[in-house]
C-alpha cells in the first residue's frame, strides 16, 4: 500500500536494535548509529499514529472475476 | 430450476414408448429433484428379508410411499413404529417394477427430538465439528495494528455505522472496506457467502468483521447457515463475528476466530486505541530522551546533534501525552486495558533496554573515547603522532589533550 514501514515494522525494528546492542560486539560508531535509529523509530511510530483520517471504501465485483474498491462518501 | 423431461416424443415418432421407457424416463426426471425434508406420520412399516424398509408417510390429506435401502437402514439406530411422527430426508424416485412414485429416505428423525430448525442446526454443528472447524487451535490471533478492515454486513444497517464510529474514534489511521450483503431474508445466506468470497479476492485485508445489528432469533438464521459458517472458516484472514445477539451463539460465532456480541464490540476488538498507544510511546520517548539527552550533551558533536533532535521530539511528546492522558482515561474498557498492558510491557522493555545499552553508559563505567577535532574516533597508537591534539570524552564532559609519543 504505502512505502512507509508499518507500525508493526517500526516496533519489530526497535526490538532488532535492542538485540543488536545486547550482542555487545558493535564498535562505538555503529552502536551510536543504532541508538539514534532507535530514537528515529520511536518518532516514526508516533507519526504513524498521528497520520491520516479514516478512509471508507466499498468492495465490489469487478469485470473478469476480480474485486475492485471504490471510495464511499461520508 | 430448469428440468428437461426426458420423454419428449417427436411428432413423427415411429413407435410408441415401451412401459419400461416411460417408467425409466419418469424416474430419471424425478431423481433430478433436490433432496428435501418431509414431515409426516409413519404407517404400514415392514422390513423385507433383503433388509430394505418400506412404509408410508402420511398427513391428513395425502400419503407417500417410502423406502429405506439396507445401507441407510443399518445406519439408523432403531426401527420406527407405526404412528411415529418424523422428519424424513430423501429424494423422489420411481419403483420400476410397480411403476409407483416413492420417496427414498436416507434420514429419519422423530419430531419429538425438537423443532425442525433445532435439529438441522444441531446436525450442521455436528458436521462442522466433525470437519474440525470448531477446534480451538484453529483460532487465529488478530493483527495488533490493522491497516485495512473488511466488514461484511448490510450497507444500510446499523452495524456498518457502528463499526465506522468506533474505528474513527479509536484507530482513524486505517481503512474500512464495506463488503455489502443482505443479512436477513431467504437470500441472506447466499449473499453473505458471496461477500465472503469477494473479500478473499481482495489482497489488502488484515481482518474481517462479519455480522449485523441486533435482531430476533429468526433474523439470525443466515448466520446459522452451514455454508456461511464454512465460508467464514475458509477465510484467509482472521474473522470477528458480530451477530448482534448476546444470548444466541450462531454457527458463524462458533467458527469465527473471535466472537463479539455486537458490531461495536467487534470494532473495539479489531483495533487498538490510538490514544493509549500514543501515551505509551510518549512515556517511552520521554524516558529515552531524558536519560540519553543528559549524557549526550557533553559527548561530542554528533551526539549534540542527536540531543537537539531528541529534545524537540520529547517536548512534543509531552504535550501530546498530557492531552491524551486527560481525555483517554475515562474511555478505557477492560479489554483495551489488557491490550494496553501488552504494548506497555513491550515498550517499557524496549526503553529500559535501550537505556541500559546506550554506548554512553560505557563512559560512565570509566572508559574514555578519544576523538579528533573532526569527531573521528582514535583507536590505535598510529592515530596519536607526537604532538597530535585531540579531545578526550569522559562521563561528565571532555578535555583537550596532546599526545607526547608512543
Amino acid at each position: 500500500m504505502t512505502s512507509k514501514p508499518s507500525l508493526q515494522a517500526e516496533l519489530d525494528r526497535l526490538e532488532e536494535i535492542v538485540r543488536a546492542l545486547e550482542a555487545d560486539e558493535l564498535d562505538l560508531d555503529r552502536a551510536l548509529g543504532l541508538f539514534e535509529e532507535g530514537i528515529a523509530r520511536l518518532r516514526g511510530a508516533r507519526e504513524h499514529l498521528a497520520a491520516a483520517e479514516l478512509r471508507l471504501r466499498q468492495l465490489r465485483d469487478a469485470a473478469g472475476g476480480g474485486a475492485e474498491v471504490v471510495d464511499l462518501d461520508r | 430450476m430448469n428440468l428437461e423431461l426426458p420423454l419428449e416424443q417427436p411428432a413423427k415418432a415411429q413407435r410408441p414408448f415401451t412401459v419400461q421407457e416411460v417408467v425409466a424416463g419418469a424416474r430419471q426426471y424425478l431423481e433430478q429433484l433436490p433432496t428435501v425434508w418431509v414431515e409426516g406420520e409413519i404407517s404400514g412399516f415392514r422390513v423385507y428379508r433383503s433388509g430394505v424398509w418400506f412404509f408410508t408417510l402420511k398427513d391428513r390429506v395425502a400419503q407417500l410411499s417410502c423406502v429405506v435401502f439396507r445401507r441407510e437402514a443399518e445406519r439408523m439406530r432403531s426401527q420406527p413404529e407405526d404412528g411415529l411422527k418424523v422428519y424424513a430426508q430423501g429424494h423422489l424416485s420411481v419403483n420400476a417394477q410397480r411403476g409407483q412414485m416413492q420417496f427414498v429416505v436416507d434420514r429419519l428423525i422423530p419430531t419429538s427430538q425438537g423443532g425442525f430448525h433445532a435439529i438441522r442446526l444441531e446436525q450442521a454443528r455436528a458436521a462442522l465439528e466433525k470437519d474440525g472447524l470448531l477446534a480451538p487451535e484453529r483460532k487465529r490471533a488478530l493483527p495488533c495494528f490493522p491497516r485495512c478492515i473488511g466488514v461484511v454486513t448490510s450497507p444500510d444497517g446499523a452495524a456498518w455505522s457502528d463499526v465506522v464510529a468506533v474505528v474513527r474514534r479509536r484507530w482513524p489511521g486505517c481503512e474500512l472496506v464495506l463488503v455489502g450483503a443482505r443479512v436477513q431474508g431467504d437470500e441472506a445466506p447466499r449473499e453473505i457467502r458471496r461477500a465472503l468470497a469477494l473479500a478473499q479476492r481482495f489482497e489488502g485485508l488484515d481482518v474481517l468483521i462479519v455480522g449485523r445489528g441486533g435482531g430476533s432469533k429468526e433474523d439470525l438464521r443466515a448466520f446459522n447457515d452451514e455454508g456461511v459458517a464454512r465460508a467464514v472458516a475458509a477465510s484467509r484472514v482472521p474473522v470477528i463475528s458480530a451477530v448482534g445477539h448476546e444470548v444466541d451463539v450462531t454457527l458463524t460465532d462458533l467458527v469465527a476466530d473471535v466472537r463479539a456480541a455486537t458490531p461495536s464490540a467487534a470494532a473495539e476488538k479489531a483495533v487498538p486505541d490510538r490514544a493509549e498507544v500514543l501515551r505509551q510511546l510518549a512515556s517511552l520517548g520521554l524516558h529515552l530522551g531524558r536519560s540519553a539527552g543528559r549524557r549526550v550533551e557533553t559527548a561530542g558533536a554528533r551526539l549534540s546533534r542527536a540531543a537537539l533532535r531528541m529534545g524537540a521530539a520529547v517536548e512534543h511528546r509531552v504535550v501530546v501525552a498530557s492531552h491524551f492522558v486527560a481525555t483517554a482515561a475515562g474511555r478505557m474498557t477492560a479489554s483495551c486495558e489488557a491490550r494496553a498492558a501488552t504494548h506497555r510491557g513491550r515498550l517499557e522493555r524496549l526503553g529500559t533496554a535501550l537505556e541500559a545499552l546506550s554506548p554512553l553508559a560505557v563512559l560512565a563505567r570509566g572508559y574514555a573515547v578519544a576523538r579528533e577535532e573532526s569527531g573521528r574516533v582514535l583507536r590505535r597508537t598510529a592515530d596519536f603522532p607526537p604532538g597530535a591534539r585531540f579531545r578526550l570524552h569522559v562521563s561528565d564532559g571532555e578535555v583537550r589533550a596532546r599526545a607526547e609519543g608512543p
